[in-house]
């Protein structure tokens, strides 16, 4: 996983509430293997009209945002189904940080397994910044992972991030080496409830 | 410093939640640490994992490492995100063939039983785990699909994941979890005749919002809640994630012992009896606190249908379409625009004046005989007005159904009655609602697009959706039900 330590450019106000899942990828998509990339499909049914073609007016496709490493939504970002497949298409778009009020629990854990920092604001912190960049588009903003900061004109707000995906983020550790390390433990674990729960393994069928 | 050394933990001397009184959640969790970290994040075993067709990301990776599922006898294959639900002789779609024919290599390759397209016990994987005696209480349970909430209803610790947790689980049993906080929602009193468990939950997430249970795991508790079947409880449990919440749970019972008992992958017999008094200290102590409390008075419930693009967006059906100028919250009123112009809908429209297209009955969430039979109940001796779809839950539920004559009701009254899958719910398997059209749904998700691109999708019970049928429009079932069983 690829270490992030920070980002710092333009910022897309996307300013919708309630982006689920379906949104960011369309079941439709989610056929392909992730090796031809799922950037493409990012936000898809909203970001085109039913002939596929891309509006303008619609925040992404408007030339100072299309590159945008930072993404900034309302609240509850990412609900809905667990397909990690809309991280893929946020992440293959080269989007690196989400500021959102609050975020779908399992997005947000599909996020950091793959190098994408769900930051949580204030929702009047998030506001001012959609409002700023309606102001100024071109806006610069900084992220900053170690000091848990989004800085922006002359404001700085702390966001908040779990610790322990802080840190995972901040080095680009991979869950299942560090599990791995774990194993004497797993392995004891498994034996002792083994015997105190023999129910749990699933019987033969009768 | 080294991963394994920053996050080092105290190897099996999990932090329990105290000698004093124990929720049922606090029971499981309990029960399933491995290691703790100092920072509350916790190494949880893993008892039982289903994967589906979706989890192709998650054997790619297992393949890019070493290769090793470590416990596949805990894991178990179930084909229904993307089967069709006609023509399953001979798939026309090579892209919904190849990834059937993945999982069949997947789970092959890695000496897991599977439950593929053509086996008799095929479903959708929430409806197949518990006929099948997979679904216990006191398990850890995972898939990589949210509503894997669903099996909560038997006491058991389950949740969705993504695909890197899915390939986590196969390679190493266990997952990092942040212990959630606990809710616990009440519901008293006695429900009115037609009224049931989705018009529970969606009274629920209406009136907590859909984030209202994020960082929660929520018991739901209460006479009204205890009195349901474990076809209602399920039903509950599987929309927790619509509140935000990532598991739903139910303490076993009498209720519950019994459902499980015969069931092909239950323990039987004296390991059956063992097992039961272990599950009956499962439900939470008396005096157990809770971070949270809500509580709803089952006789104030009226059947409950949605109205916009988020499961929050729901009211009882004798009201009618919210008016965004009513709101003080300007970012709210742009959204309830956003949704009433993408529903096609005028604020102060009677929600009973809806017409609808086409109706769905099916999915995770309310596709199992007791729904089925909710639905056939109300069709019986009726004409639907719009054509609609009927996929049982599994092709247990189907062979049932048969042998109880509810698909010819079914297909008397004009619906089609099809294979199992998750078919029209998430649109994958090429069943879907054409653009712009509107459809009464026992589904679980009204989201933009959900059902198809454009689809207009009412949430609702199996018996609201049979009263939408014959109709033609959103309609109170109550009526219909009368003098009838």
């Amino acid at each position: 996983m690829k270490p992030l330590t920070g980002v710092s450019g333009p910022a897309c106000p996307l300013g919708l509430a309630g982006v689920d899942t379906d949104q960011l990828i369309p079941a439709r998509f989610m056929k392909r293997p992730r090796s031809e990339g799922y950037g493409g499909f990012l936000l898809h049914d909203l970001r085109r009209d039913d002939a596929g073609i891309e509006k303008p007016d619609f925040p992404l496709n408007r030339p100072v945002w299309r590159g945008a490493e930072i993404m900034v939504a309302r609240r509850n970002f990412g609900s809905g189904s667990s397909r990690e497949a809309a991280v893929y298409a946020l992440a293959d778009h080269g989007v690196r940080v989400v500021l959102a009020p609050t975020f779908g629990d399992i997005f947000a854990s599909n996020a950091v397994k793959n190098g994408l920092l769900p930051a949580v604001l204030d929702e009047a912190d998030i506001e001012d910044l959609l409002a700023a960049l309606t102001a100024t588009p071109d806006l610069p903003v900084s992220v900053d992972l170690a000091e848990q900061t989004v800085a922006w004109g002359n404001r700085a707000v702390i966001f908040a991030i779990d610790p322990v995906w802080r840190e995972q983020l901040l080095n680009g550790w991979d869950d299942i080496d560090v599990t791995r390390s774990f194993a004497d433990e797993i392995a004891r674990f498994r034996d002792a409830d083994g015997a105190r729960r023999p129910w749990a393994r699933p019987s033969a069928k009768a | 410093m080294t991963a394994a050394t920053m996050i080092a933990g105290t190897p099996g001397s999990a932090s329990k939640s105290g000698a004093g009184p124990r929720t049922l959640f606090d029971k499981l969790w309990d029960a399933h640490v491995v290691v703790e970290r100092p920072s509350g994040d916790a190494l949880i075993w893993i008892d039982r994992h289903f994967v589906h067709e979706g989890s192709f990301h998650a054997f790619a990776q297992v393949a890019g490492r070493d290769g090793v599922v470590v416990e596949p006898g805990l894991t178990f294959g179930i084909a229904d995100h993307y089967v069709p639900t006609r023509g399953r002789d001979h798939i026309a779609n090579p892209e919904i063939a190849r990834m059937i024919d993945d999982l069949e290599a997947n789970t092959a390759r890695h000496g897991v039983e599977l439950f593929g397209v053509n086996d008799p016990r095929q479903g959708i994987v929430h409806v197949v785990g518990p006929e099948q005696g997979l679904t216990l209480p006191g398990l850890t349970m995972v898939c990589g699909d949210s509503h894997t909430s669903t099996h909560g209803a038997f006491g058991a610790y389950a949740f969705g994941i993504g695909a890197s947790e899915v390939a986590h689980v196969l390679m190493t049993q266990t997952l990092w979890q942040k212990k959630p906080r606990r809710m616990r929602i009440t519901i008293d009193g006695t429900p009115a005749p037609g009224v049931g468990a989705k018009d529970f939950i969606l009274s629920i997430i209406a009136k907590i919002g859909a984030d209202g249970a994020r960082g929660y795991a929520v018991e739901y508790a209460g006479e009204a809640v205890r009195a349901l079947s474990m076809a209602g409880r399920m039903t509950m449990c599987n929309m927790s994630i619509e509140a935000g919440a990532r598991c739903g749970l139910i303490a076993p019972d009498e209720t519950t012992f019994r459902w499980i008992a015969g069931k092909p992958y239950a323990p039987k017999g004296a390991a059956l009896e063992a097992a039961i008094a272990a599950w009956r200290n499962l439900p939470s102590d008396t005096d157990a606190c809770f971070d949270r409390e809500i509580a709803l008075e089952a006789a104030a419930i009226a059947p409950i249908v949605t109205w916009g693009t988020s499961p929050e967006d729901a009211l009882p059906i004798g009201a009618s379409v919210p008016d965004p100028a009513a709101l003080n919250d300007d970012g709210r009123a742009a959204a309830m625009r956003d949704a009433l112009a993408y529903m096609g809908l005028r604020p102060g429209q009677k929600l009973s004046e809806i017409v609808v297209d086409r109706v769905f009955i099916g999915s995770c969430t309310n596709a199992r005989i007791e729904d089925l039979r909710a639905a056939a109940s109300v069709l019986a001796g009726r004409k639907a007005r719009v054509p609609g779809l009927v996929s049982p839950g599994s092709s247990q539920v189907k062979r049932q159904a048969e042998e109880e004559g509810l698909d010819r009701i079914f297909i008397a009254a004009g619906l089609e009655w099809v294979e199992s899958g998750c078919s029209m719910c998430v649109g994958m398997n090429g069943d879907s609602v054409p653009s712009g059209e509107r459809c009464a749904s026992t589904t679980n998700r009204n989201f933009r697009g959900r059902q198809g691109p454009g689809a207009r999708t009412h949430l609702m019970s199996p018996a609201m959706v049979a009263a939408a049928a014959v109709t033609g429009h959103l309609t109170d079932v109550r009526p219909m039900l009368e003098g009838r069983s």
